[in-house]
């Protein structure tokens, strides 16, 4: 078993299995996200109304929060250049700062929905309320995974384990920004 | 993948914050098309850097580009085919029921309104 690679870093594909997994978790879930988004749109275009409700999101919080994931993929792609130089301890580092900022993320999501709550802007409010929740909650679930993963992966880098698996995470981690990247004008921008 | 190792990823970052200050700013001229391309524009234009230089789609093999196209041509395909149902009241052979009842409402008004107007005409 000594002379065999293991399975995620063969690259029958032409890339690792590993890599060609993430990718594959990707396609599925740009389908995923974009029937949800699709169907905000539609609605959004059809219902003037909700133009009134989208008012009560907070932009400052959705800026900051998009932000704060733009941060953390620049960490997270700084890890990924540390693990291919070989360096373990700086990639389980720059980890950290990533797995910093996916919390941050949730922390400033729970505080904004309690406001919202607190308002009576309730899942159960009306379709637009519905949507919001939804979606971004879909996404904080996403973030929540991301940095679970993140926390595994940092724990083997720092003794230069596994060293693959940082670009792995990292390319889950930077869709997960790009689907907050759509997410942030439909739901604080547009009103 | 040594072409990702000339990447200056502290600029790039650099220029998403720049882009998100953009799309916060834009809505501030409170003009309806500079809201729209400073909000989805510039969020196309931004999840196009991270693909590109971030998850350096651009040197991944050529099918996962295919791949990834595939997938948001299957959702582009599924928003055609749901919105005439989402954002249309009727069609050709179809209603839909919440719309058809304001549809008997106005015209119950209407004919009531028409009968009044006979009546006048009657007298």
């Amino acid at each position: 078993m000594s002379g065999r690679p293991i399975a995620t870093t063969r690259s029958a594909s032409g890339m690792p299995t590993g890599l060609l997994a993430v990718w594959w978790v990707i396609v599925s879930e740009i389908v995923i996200f974009g029937g949800l988004l699709g169907s905000y749109i539609m609605y959004r275009l059809a219902h003037d109304a909700w133009t009134a409700e989208a008012a009560h999101t907070n932009t400052w919080i959705g800026a900051f929060n998009t932000l704060v994931l733009l941060s953390s993929s620049l960490a997270a792609v700084l890890a990924h250049r540390a693990a291919e130089a070989g360096d373990g301890r700086k990639a389980h580092h720059l980890l950290w700062w990533t797995f910093a900022g996916g919390v941050t993320f949730l922390c400033v999501k729970a505080v904004e929905w309690s406001i919202e709550i607190r308002a009576g802007y309730t899942l159960a409010s009306n379709t637009f309320w519905s949507f919001y929740y939804t979606a971004a909650g879909l996404h904080a679930l996403h973030v929540l995974a991301g940095i679970i993963i993140i926390a595994i992966v940092a724990r083997s880098a720092i003794r230069n384990l596994e060293l693959h698996r940082v670009e792995l995470i990292g390319v889950y981690w930077h869709f997960v920004d790009v689907v907050w990247i759509f997410l942030f004008p439909l739901l604080y921008i547009a009103k | 993948m040594s072409e990702e190792h000339h990447i200056n990823y502290v600029k790039v970052w650099a220029w998403l914050v720049g882009l998100l200050c953009v799309s916060v700013a834009g809505p501030m001229f409170e003009i309806k098309v500079v809201t729209l391309i400073t909000a989805f524009g510039i969020a196309g234009v931004k999840a196009y850097m991270v693909a590109k230089n971030f998850m350096h789609i651009n040197i991944a093999p050529r099918f996962v580009a295919y791949m990834v196209t595939t997938g948001l041509v299957f959702m582009l395909l599924f928003f055609a085919g749901a919105a005439p149902d989402v954002m249309e009241p009727k069609g050709e052979n179809w209603f839909k029921p919440g719309w058809h009842e304001v549809d008997i409402q106005g015209a119950e008004k209407e004919l009531e309104e028409g009968i009044f107007f006979k009546d006048q005409v009657d007298h």
